[in-house]
C-alpha cells in the first residue's frame, strides 16, 4: 500500500506513556488468510472484515502488534492507517504481550460492591504481576482490569483469556481457577 | 473452536409465582437449562417457530400493524416503540427497489445489565425466530447480530443455532415457500461500550472504529453499508416471537397502557439473590428488589439504587414504590434504561461509587465530541481529588456547572448518561461529598469499591 505509516522502530508513541511492541512475526498464515478472505465475502463491503481479521491476527500474533496490523491491512486491501485506527479502538486488541493466562477482572459497580477491587489487588498479588502490566517473567501470567463483563449477577466477574468464569468468584475460587490453569484445562491465550 | 459450553450458571431466573397468569414467562423459558437450546427443544417445549409461521402467512405491513398493536416499546434504553421503527423503513416502489438490512444489537456493555446473554445462552433460537418476523415485516434481506467481543462462547452457540435455523428452512432461500431469502450473520465486536449506540454499532459493523454518526440521516434512511437498515435490542427482538404467536392485543394487555408487557430485569449489587426476572412492565421496584431478588444482603437499608443501568440517574430508598415502566420512572427524574438494577446499601460510599462510574464513562467515552472527552475527564479528576482528601467545597459547584454543559451537547447519549449518576448523586448524596472535604474521611462504613490506592 502507498499509505505510508511511522518508521517500524516500535518507537511510535500511542499516548503517553504507551508504546506500540514489535513482534518477530511478520506474516499471517496461509490459512489465517483464507479465513479472513472467507470472512470478507460474506459481507456487503470487505471493509467489515476488518474487525473479524484482527481477531484472527490477535490469535495468529499472540497480540496486535504494528506488523499484525500491516498484514491485516494487506490481507483486505485497505489502508494501513485505517487498520491502525481500529485496532487502537478497541479494548480487546492487545498492543502488547500477554501472559499465556490472561485474567481480566472487572472492578466497575457491580462487581466493586461484591469486592472486585480487594479480589484484583488479591490476584496481582498472588500472581507477582501488576494489572495492567507486562505479564510474569516465565510469561504464564497478566492481569488485566477491565470495564463491565455483563456478569453483573455472578459478581464479582472474572474471565480468562476468551472463556468467561462468571461464579461468585472469591479468593479460593481464585486458586481453583489457578490450579486449572496449571493443570492446563484451560484453553492458553491466543488459542 | 470450542464446543458449546457445558458449565451452568448460577444466576437465578425464578421467583415464587413466575410463570403464572400474573407474572407470564415469555422470554426465559427453560432458562438456567443448558439443554434448552437446540430447535427441537425450543419446538416441543416452548411453542417455538409458531410466531413465525403465523407471520410469514401474513402481510409484511399487517406484521408491522401487529407489532404496533402490542405497544411494544424498545428495551435497549430508550424505550422508541418498536413497531414506529419498523414503519420508517422504506417500502419497494416500481422505481426503486432498496436492500434493506436488519440489526440486532447484542452489545450488553452497560454495567449492571446483563439480560441479552440470557437470551442467547437458554433461547437463541427465540431471537432467531424474532429476527425472521422482523425481516419479513421489513422485507430485508440481511441480518446481523453485533454480539460484543467477550461472548465468544455466547457466538459459537449462536452459529450452532443458527446453522439448524438453515437446514430447517427458516434462514436461506425461500423461506417456507414464500419465495423471500433472509439469513443472519454474527458479527464479533471488540471491546467498547460505545458500540451499543446504534449509529456506532453500525460503523464498527462496517469496520470502522465505533463512533456515533451525525442523525440525520437516521438509519432507516441511510444505516449499515450506506442501505436502510432497522437496529433492535435482542430482547426487543425476541420479545416479537411471542407476539406473533398470542397476538399484539393479548400481548398490549400485559404491563400497563403504554408500557406494555414484559421485560426482563437484572438485580445486581447488594441482595441475597441477584438475579434476571421477567416481570410485566410497572412492577413497583420494592417488589423487584425484595421479593424477587430477596432484599438488601445482611439486613441492612438501601442508600441507593440504580433503576435501570448504569447510565441512569439513581434512585434513593423513598423511590421503592415507584412503578417499574420507562414513564412512570422517567416522572421520577430517572430512566428504565435497559433494566439493569443496581442495589447499594447503606454503608456504601457514593463518592467511590459515582468515581467508579465517571471512571467508567471517562474510559469509554469515544473522544469524538469535546463535551464529552474533556468533560467526562474532568468529572473524573475533580472526583478523584475530592476521594483523596484534597478536595475543595467550590468542587461540587464546579461538578453542578460541568454537567449541563455536557449533556444534550454531544452527537450520542453517552455524555448524558454520564451526566445522569453524577447530577442525581449530588443532589441526593451532597452532604457525604461535603463529609469528604470537610474532614477528608468517609461516612460509610463499607470497603473500598476502588481498585486504586484512595483515602479509605
Amino acid at each position: 500500500m502507498s499509505h505510508p505509516l511511522p518508521p517500524d522502530t516500535g518507537e511510535l508513541p500511542l499516548a503517553p506513556g504507551q508504546r506500540l511492541l514489535e513482534s518477530s512475526r511478520k506474516e499471517l498464515s496461509p490459512e489465517a488468510l483464507a479465513e479472513i478472505q472467507a470472512i470478507a465475502s460474506r459481507y456487503p463491503d470487505r471493509m467489515a472484515a476488518t474487525l473479524p481479521a484482527l481477531h484472527i491476527a490477535q490469535r495468529e500474533f499472540g497480540f496486535v502488534s504494528l506488523a499484525a496490523m500491516k498484514a491485516v491491512a494487506k490481507a483486505l486491501g485497505l489502508p494501513e492507517g485505517h487498520v491502525f485506527g481500529v485496532a487502537t479502538f478497541y479494548t480487546m486488541y492487545q498492543k502488547k504481550p500477554v501472559g499465556q493466562y490472561h485474567f481480566q477482572v472487572c472492578t466497575n459497580i457491580s462487581c466493586a460492591l461484591n469486592g472486585a477491587a480487594p479480589l484484583l489487588q488479591k490476584l496481582c498479588a498472588r500472581l507477582g504481576v501488576e494489572a495492567g502490566g507486562p505479564p510474569s517473567a516465565d510469561g504464564k501470567w497478566s492481569v488485566e482490569e477491565v470495564e463491565c463483563l455483563a456478569g453483573c449477577g455472578t459478581a464479582p466477574c472474572v474471565q480468562v483469556n476468551h472463556d468467561v468464569y462468571d461464579e461468585f468468584v472469591d479468593e479460593k475460587m481464585l486458586e481453583e481457577m489457578i490450579a486449572a490453569c496449571q493443570r492446563g484445562e484451560y484453553r492458553p491465550w491466543a488459542h | 473452536m470450542a464446543a458449546i459450553r457445558t458449565k451452568p450458571d448460577r444466576h437465578l431466573y425464578t421467583f415464587p409465582g413466575f410463570g403464572s397468569e400474573k407474572f407470564p414467562n415469555l422470554m426465559l423459558r427453560g432458562a438456567g437449562d443448558l439443554d434448552n437450546w437446540p430447535r427441537r427443544v425450543y419446538e416441543q417445549k416452548h411453542e417455538g417457530y409458531l410466531g413465525m409461521r403465523k407471520a410469514l402467512k401474513m402481510d409484511p405491513s399487517a406484521v408491522i400493524e401487529e407489532v404496533k398493536t402490542s405497544g411494544i416499546r424498545g428495551r435497549g434504553g430508550a424505550g422508541f416503540p418498536a413497531g414506529l421503527k419498523w414503519s420508517f423503513m422504506p417500502k419497494d416502489t416500481p422505481e426503486r427497489k432498496f436492500t434493506r438490512y436488519l440489526v440486532c444489537n447484542a452489545d450488553e456493555g452497560e454495567p449492571g445489565t446483563f439480560k441479552d446473554r440470557v437470551i442467547m445462552e437458554y433461547n437463541p433460537h427465540q431471537l432467531i425466530e424474532g429476527m425472521v418476523i422482523a425481516g419479513w415485516a421489513m422485507q430485508c434481506q440481511l441480518g446481523f447480530v453485533y454480539v460484543r467481543g467477550e461472548f465468544l462462547w455466547l457466538i459459537e452457540k449462536m452459529e450452532a443455532a443458527l446453522q439448524e435455523a438453515r437446514d430447517a428452512g427458516y434462514l436461506g432461500k425461500d423461506i417456507l415457500g414464500t419465495g423471500w431469502n433472509f439469513d443472519i450473520l454474527m458479527h464479533r465486536g471488540a471491546g467498547a461500550y460505545i458500540c451499543g449506540e446504534e449509529t456506532a454499532l453500525l460503523n464498527s459493523l462496517e469496520g470502522r472504529r465505533g463512533e456515533p454518526r451525525v442523525k440525520p440521516p437516521f438509519p432507516a434512511a441511510k444505516g449499515a453499508f450506506g442501505q436502510p437498515s432497522t437496529i433492535n435490542n435482542v430482547e426487543t427482538l425476541a420479545a416479537v416471537a411471542p407476539i406473533l404467536r398470542m397476538g399484539g392485543a393479548a400481548y398490549a394487555n400485559l404491563g400497563r397502557p403504554k408500557n406494555t408487557g414484559t421485560r426482563i430485569f437484572g438485580v445486581s449489587g447488594h441482595v441475597n439473590r441477584p438475579g434476571v426476572f421477567e416481570l410485566p412492565l410497572g412492577t413497583p421496584l420494592d417488589f423487584i428488589v425484595n421479593e424477587c431478588a430477596g432484599g438488601v444482603r445482611g439486613g441492612k437499608k438501601a442508600k441507593a439504587i440504580i433503576p435501570g443501568g448504569s447510565s441512569c440517574p439513581m434512585f434513593d430508598a423513598k423511590d421503592f414504590d415507584c412503578p417499574m415502566d420507562f414513564d412512570s420512572v422517567r416522572d421520577r427524574g430517572s430512566m428504565a434504561g435497559s433494566g439493569g438494577v443496581i442495589v447499594m446499601d447503606e454503608d456504601t460510599c457514593i463518592v467511590q461509587a459515582t468515581l467508579r462510574l465517571i471512571r467508567f464513562y471517562a474510559h469509554e467515552s469515544c473522544g469524538q465530541c469535546t463535551p464529552c472527552r474533556e468533560g467526562c475527564n474532568w468529572m473524573q479528576m475533580i472526583l478523584q481529588r475530592i476521594e483523596d482528601g484534597q478536595g475543595r467545597l467550590e468542587d461540587l459547584d464546579l461538578l453542578a456547572q460541568l454537567t449541563p454543559r455536557i449533556g444534550l451537547r454531544t452527537l450520542c447519549p453517552l455524555g448524558d448518561a454520564a451526566c445522569g449518576p453524577m447530577e442525581s448523586a449530588l443532589k441526593k448524596f451532597r452532604d457525604e461529598f461535603e463529609h469528604h472535604i470537610t474532614h477528608g474521611t468517609c461516612l460509610a462504613k463499607g470497603p473500598g469499591l476502588l481498585a486504586r490506592a484512595s483515602a479509605h
